[in-house]
């Protein structure tokens, strides 16, 4: 099962280093990991997505809090929760495919932030599916880079993480 | 008044009491070798390895519980201390390593002697901190110290480059540490206690099953109490010997691998566990298929919630330190009126005699023939009246070592157990001595794990530390010697060793008293003369043990606790 772990951690170097590590050291599973500071600087938190039982699942959070530097460990996947992904994608742009891209940048609502004769850079916000659903739209030829950021996430309504 | 990064390490050691540090000089080291030479509050061992200063280190903190200490200098000084790390990781010991690292300003430049300490040992500490600033550096001690000795003890690694214990800075030492990330829970769940206790009282089956936190804990008098109480049978890891008196008669010997006959059974078929400060290990409960295949209750106490449901799920998981949670069990039965241990448990009790009747480490010493490891452990336990501190390597001799002395007393067993680590015995009993001045300390090694850190012995003529080290030179690396014969088809690749040194001689080379014993007879009139006449001094007793000897019984890996081999005829 698909699960998205939130940590919030000591703003240190090497707490980076510590959470891969013992992803690897483990053999847990790692999708995705985002990682930034939060809005008090010293504390970073970070977004994980993993997959596992629910008995790999739960040795993945305690294993996470056992580390010194972690402060608080939540499974958003276990509440209604938000993810979000952003995804810059430069595409060719010429002739008859000028227009095509504008049409599915419109569909997705998605923005085109960078233009040239040739090419559009493209942003697109959303969950995970929605930006696979985007690259599936779009002629693969025609991708010429694309750049995800991972994935973010916050439960609904009360449900807060903090320190 | 400002000191430097050196001397507020050695102000900072001095304030957390530490009386002994393990080390070995070099370059980046040497700005806090020069301010303890200025100093004679904490006293300096220099080790002939830096491997064996944190193997003192750990072997000091097994047997006083206090805090060890090691000091290493950058690059391969860190990397030769790395198993070291390792090991004490390996068994939850804490310990405090301090690192030099090359100055700041030539860290990533791949300067002389320079590692990335902090990168090579972060899977093998509990935590690590590179001090980058001389103002960090007492706050940052303070909390290494706190971290290893609290909540699921530890290594912790300082890593001091060479600037910072140069620098100058005013020196302030926390009284106190407060960490919003680390709070490790002291206190068990009070309802989920009280579960236990019902569940232990109903239990027609019961057995306490006590792992290495319970020593860490320092628990052993709880467990004892909580035992007598309950009338159950007891078994202890390798980790946990001594933590229950092994000449009671609920004492049943450890499980796993190399453990009783009635302990395996016991701890099979029990309808409630009450695992304390254990992990079900794989060399302890074997395959957790095969364990799961039998129910039970399981209640399991420690102080780590990652070791909980790890390897075998928990009925009643209390994360807690085991020495508060078994007092409130205590608490609780008194509460509840539940003084003598019930009559209902006569009939397990029957079953239980029935397997110790197997007599499964029963053993012969014929009086010509080769001389029986087993009656060396025997006679060294009946020569040092069971009240030695024993300390031993990895193999065979660790196996009969935990079999055949019988520890009364917690802190008394230091051995690597985790880890597995060949050299730790010397090392260990060195760390054992200075940690406990008046007790008898022996070595129980073999011939292949004393030379991974025999240089010690020079170590040990320089501070006259009068060990006893009983060689069980079987000529093999006899463990593996062991699964060779019974696993591969008697093909012993590489587990012989020739050209072994006359271990007697070397140990009189390096200004010792070493003795050959080739036959059964000599056997204790020579342990007794390393305690009487050469009490003062360290005797090397290299002991020529039958080279045929296995370890019995044995779980062949990956099978279950019923699955014993208890003899040479069962195979
Ligand atoms: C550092 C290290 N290397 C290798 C091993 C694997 N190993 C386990 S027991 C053993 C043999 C030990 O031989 P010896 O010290 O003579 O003890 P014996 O089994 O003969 O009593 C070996 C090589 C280990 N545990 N540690
Ligand atoms: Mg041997």
């Amino acid at each position: 099962m698909r699960h998205l772990i939130s940590v919030l951690i000591e703003n240190e170097s090497g707490a980076l280093s510590r959470v891969a590590g013992l992803f690897s050291a483990r053999g847990y599973n790692i999708e995705s990991l985002t990682v930034a500071p939060t809005e008090d600087p010293s504390l970073s938190r970070m977004t994980i997505i993993t997959s596992g039982s629910d008995e790999i699942i739960e040795q993945i959070t305690k294993q996470l809090n056992k580390l010194i530097e972690t402060v608080k460990v939540v499974d958003l996947s276990e509440a209604p929760h938000l993810e979000r992904e952003l995804m810059l994608l430069k595409v060719r742009a010429t002739g008859k495919d000028r227009e095509e891209m504008k049409r599915m940048t419109d569909i997705f609502r998605a923005r085109i932030v960078d233009v040239t004769d040739t090419t559009y850079v493209i942003e697109l916000t959303g969950n995970q599916g929605k930006l696979d659903a985007f690259i599936q739209a779009i002629d693969p030829a025609l991708i010429l880079e694309a750049v995800r950021s991972g994935v973010c996430g916050i439960g609904r309504g009360e449900r807060v993480l903090r320190a | 008044m400002l000191l430097t990064g050196a001397e507020i390490v050695v102000q900072c050691l001095q304030r957390e009491n530490v009386k002994y540090v393990f080390g070995y000089p070099g370059g980046a080291v040497l700005h806090i070798y020069d301010a303890f030479f200025q100093q004679d509050q904490i006293r300096h061992v220099l080790v002939r390895h830096e491997q064996a200063a944190v193997h003192a280190a750990d072997g000091y903190a097994r047997a006083s519980g206090e805090v060890g200490v090691a000091l290493v200098t950058s690059g391969p000084g860190a990397t030769n201390a790395v198993t070291g790390i390792a090991t004490a990781y390996g068994d939850s010991i804490p310990v405090v390593i301090l690192s030099g690292q090359v100055p700041t300003a030539m860290i990533g430049q791949d300067a002389f002697q320079e590692v990335d300490t902090v990168g090579i040992t972060r899977p093998c500490v509990k935590h690590n901190f590179l001090v980058k600033d001389v103002a960090e550096l007492a706050e940052t001690i303070k909390k290494a110290f706190h971290i290893a000795r609290t909540g699921r003890p530890g290594p912790v690694l300082v890593d001091i480059p060479k600037d910072v214990s140069a620098a100058k800075c005013a020196f302030h030492y926390p009284e106190t540490v407060s960490m919003r990330s680390y709070n490790p829970v002291v206190k068990g769940h009070q309802g989920q206690i009280r579960k236990a206790v019902k569940a232990l009282r109903e239990a027609k089956r019961p057995i306490l099953y006590a792992g290495g936190g319970v020593i860490l804990a320092d628990a052993a008098d709880e467990l004892t109490a909580l035992a007598r109480r309950l009338g159950a049978p007891v078994t202890t890891t390798l980790m946990a010997l001594g933590a229950y008196p092994a000449s009671d008669r609920q004492f049943l010997g450890m499980p796993g691998m190399h453990g009783t006959y009635e302990a395996n059974l016991a701890l099979h078929h029990a309808d409630v566990v009450l695992a304390v400060g254990a992990r079900f290990d794989d060399r302890v409960i074997g395959s957790p298929e095969h364990f799961a295949s039998e129910p039970r209750t399981i209640i399991h106490i420690d102080i780590d919630p990652s070791s909980i449901s790890k390897r075998v799920k928990a009925d009643l998981p209390i994360v807690g330190d085991v020495r508060h949670v078994l007092a409130d069990f205590l608490r609780i039965l008194d509460e509840e009126g539940l003084t003598a241990p019930r009559e209902t448990l006569a009939p397990w009790w029957e079953r239980i005699e029935q397997w110790r009747a197997r007599r499964c480490l029963a053993y012969e010493q014929p009086a010509d023939g080769p001389i029986k490891p087993q009656y060396v452990i025997d006679t060294l336990w009946k020569v040092t009246k069971g009240e030695a501190i024993v300390t031993s390597d990895v193999g065979q001799h660790q196996m009969w070592a935990a079999q055949y002395y019988r520890f009364d007393h917690p802190r008394r067993w230091l051995n690597s157990g985790g880890l597995g680590t060949m050299g730790v015995g010397l090392p260990y009993a060195m760390g054992a001595r200075f940690a406990r001045p008046d007790a008898p300390v022996v070595c129980v090694t073999g011939e292949a794990s004393i030379q991974m850190c025999i240089q010690e012995l020079s170590t040990c003529k320089q501070f006259r530390l009068p060990l006893k080290i009983v060689n069980l030179n079987n000529g093999y690396l006899g463990m593996v010697r062991q699964w060779q014969e019974l696993f591969h088809g008697g093909r012993y690749s590489e587990s012989y060793m020739d050209s072994l040194p006359d271990f007697a001689a070397l140990a009189r080379a390096y200004g010792h008293v070493g003795i050959r014993v080739d036959r059964p007879a000599d056997l204790q009139p020579a342990l007794e003369r390393a305690f009487t006449e050469h009490a003062n001094e360290l005797v090397f007793l290299d002991v020529r043990i039958d080279p045929r000897e296995n370890v019995y019984p044995m779980i062949q890996g990956g099978k279950g606790l019923t699955e014993m081999i208890l003899s040479a005829n069962d195979l």
